[in-house]
């Protein structure tokens, strides 16, 4: 299996990507199908509810309901990932929520074009019932590719390139006294230390601590946490 | 001065060169109404974002600013290399070249898919009048009791539901149609030629098994007016699903996965023209072919003027017109230029002949 997508560079510069497997994309999916399906029933039951409302005991004609119920609910279900993909750059809600995005071969964002064939290509992966055929695929494809990425020449990566904030929090004197790759590590444990069982955090924080030679006389969680900030400084 | 006191210095005089383009090209994502100056600036700080990312990867190959300079070097390298998108002139030449040139790159392909859906048709026809108790094979029980009935399920269709909502319904069935077609070329080709046969042999069945009843006739003047355009449609669409499958069979020097990527992306501008002929067809089919209003003169006429239509485009006929007429307006005003610079040298002439010499 490929973990990482480089992607070459005129500068000589490669720059790698590191492609998001089967478990990253149905978190995502199953985030997305979600709320595309609230957002249709939502909207289904809305206009049905007004509809009533406005038509009383009449009822308001088949091309009516259809054109103000039907039509949109079914395009918020079958046009949600093309439209958010577009709009939001290769990510929906779901893919941002699990961390992932969608980028081209050469790592930019996909076009429309290649977004359209992705998504016309669900016909095939969602076969025969709940994306079996694209959830194989992934799993024998050596980048993890459903066939809808594989035809429009797209891969599923993780978006996890730090903020300017985090930057700014790793301070010239900690880099000068730690060194950029030490200092990016216990800015890296601050940054999960809530995400992080107190044992595992602590253990970590300790081992780093240790291999510093700043282990505090006091080990519990605050204070090791107080001496890794203390490092940041 | 130590290695992490170099390293210190760099990351803080570069920092805030980093927000910056960073924060700049946030404003280039705007496109056409981006600053000039964002742009500038994004293309000074291009070899510089390269250097500091290879300085990032060897100080520290995974850590937060490596990763944070690969998106900011990422970002800028789409900005400055984007192909510069115009879709008002692409779309336009979707229609007029490069759908044409792919059916010109396909027309094997859709030789043996037309022979194949015609072979199917044969076939259907054939076992259905052989075998009569097959219709049930091809037809619905509700189709099969309307026929005996010595009626089409297609009379009185208008009585159930309105023409528009019955276009929408039958074109967005048959671009359904269509895309599963081609996308199932992505089983090697196999898939494609089993919806193809299927509709053969379907459409020969069912016109087989209305024969037997004397209702063949009406069925041809309710298809006449949608099914050639239909039909052509859903066969071009198998041809475009066979090239994927041959693409992935007989990758030749590429990758399978860079072969299929290549015969979608060359198919899905073909597929485009094909979904605009089919909601056409839709149109037909819910406003034409299911009122009696119109008889089979008229209905042949559209049916035939509409596929007339499709092959004119899908062979490049639109755009050796509209070169020819583009042609004949710049030789027009090659000779209006022309006349106009004659008579102004003619002027000019006759004015030195008369004016008083010095």
């Amino acid at each position: 299996m490929n973990t990482l997508l480089r992607i070459p560079s005129v500068t000589g510069i490669d720059v790698e990507l590191k492609i998001a497997g089967p478990g990253a994309r149905s978190y995502a999916f199953i985030i997305d199908w979600h709320i595309r399906v609230l957002a249709a029933v939502a909207w289904l039951s809305a206009a049905t509810f007004l509809i009533a409302r406005m038509h009383g005991a009449v009822s308001p004609g088949i091309r009516t309901f259809s054109l103000v119920s039907i039509v949109p609910s079914l395009a918020i279900y079958f046009l949600y990932h093309f439209v958010l993909e577009i709009i939001m750059h290769g990510r929906t809600p779901g893919k941002r929520m699990a961390g992932v995005r969608l980028v081209s071969r050469d790592g930019g964002v996909p076009g429309a074009g290649a977004l359209l064939i992705r998504n016309i290509f669900r016909l095939v992966d969602s076969l025969p019932v709940v994306y079996c055929v694209g959830l194989a695929t992934t799993m024998v494809n050596r980048e993890s590719l459903r066939i809808g990425d594989i035809a429009a020449g797209t891969v599923l990566i993780y978006d996890a390139a730090p903020t300017d904030d985090v930057l700014q929090s790793l301070s010239a004197r900690a880099v000068e006294r730690l060194g950029l790759k030490q200092a990016e590590v216990v800015r890296d444990l601050l940054g999960r230390w809530n995400e992080l069982m107190p044992d595992a955090r602590d253990l970590l924080a300790l081992r780093l601590l240790t291999k510093l030679g700043r282990a505090p006389a006091d080990r519990d969680d605050a204070a090791l946490r107080t001496a890794l900030e203390g490092l940041l400084d | 001065m130590s290695e992490n006191a170099k390293t210190a210095r760099w990351f803080t005089q570069r920092l805030p060169a980093w927000r910056d383009i960073a924060g700049r090209l946030a404003n280039l994502e705007r496109g056409a109404s981006a600053e000039p100056e964002d742009l500038l600036a994004a293309v000074r700080s291009y070899p510089e974002i390269a250097r500091d990312l290879a300085v990032a990867q060897r100080s520290s190959p995974q850590g937060q600013v490596t990763r944070y300079l690969e998106r900011v070097y990422l970002d800028l390298h789409r900005t400055i290399f984007r192909r510069p998108g115009d879709l008002k002139h692409e779309i336009p030449m979707v229609f007029l070249r490069d759908a044409p040139a792919v059916a010109r790159t396909l027309r094997v392909h859709i030789a043996w898919i037309a022979a194949l859906f015609v072979i199917c048709a044969a076939a259907g026809a054939w076992l259905v009048a052989t075998y009569p108790e097959l219709v049930s094979l091809f037809a619905s029980e509700q189709m099969i009791d309307h026929v005996m009935r010595g009626e089409l399920w297609t009379d009185g269709l208008l009585n159930i539901l309105p023409s528009s909502i019955l276009s929408v319904q039958i074109f967005a069935n048959n671009i359904m149609v269509a895309l599963f077609t081609l996308c199932l070329g992505a089983a090697y080709g196999l898939g494609t030629v089993y919806i193809i046969g299927v509709n053969g042999l379907m459409l020969g069945g069912v016109f087989a098994f209305t024969a037997q009843y004397r209702l063949a006739g009406r069925l041809f003047a309710f298809v006449c007016a949608h099914g050639f355009v239909e039909l052509s449609a859903i066969i071009v669409a198998g041809a475009i699903g066979a090239s994927l499958g041959e693409a992935l069979a007989r990758p030749g020097p590429l990758t399978r996965g860079a072969a299929f990527q290549q015969a979608t992306a060359r198919g899905a501008k073909l597929m485009l023209v094909l979904v605009v002929f089919l909601v056409g067809s839709g149109l037909l089919e819910g406003f034409v072919s299911p009122d009696s209003a119109y008889p089979l003169a008229a209905r042949l006429t559209i049916g035939l003027a509409y596929f007339a239509l499709f092959v004119f485009v899908l062979s490049g006929g639109a755009d050796k017109v509209l070169t020819r007429n583009s042609a004949q307006r710049s030789k027009g005003a090659a000779l209006l230029v022309r006349a106009v610079f004659n008579r102004d040298s003619k002027r000019e002439e006759s004015r030195l002949k008369t004016a008083p010499t010095i």
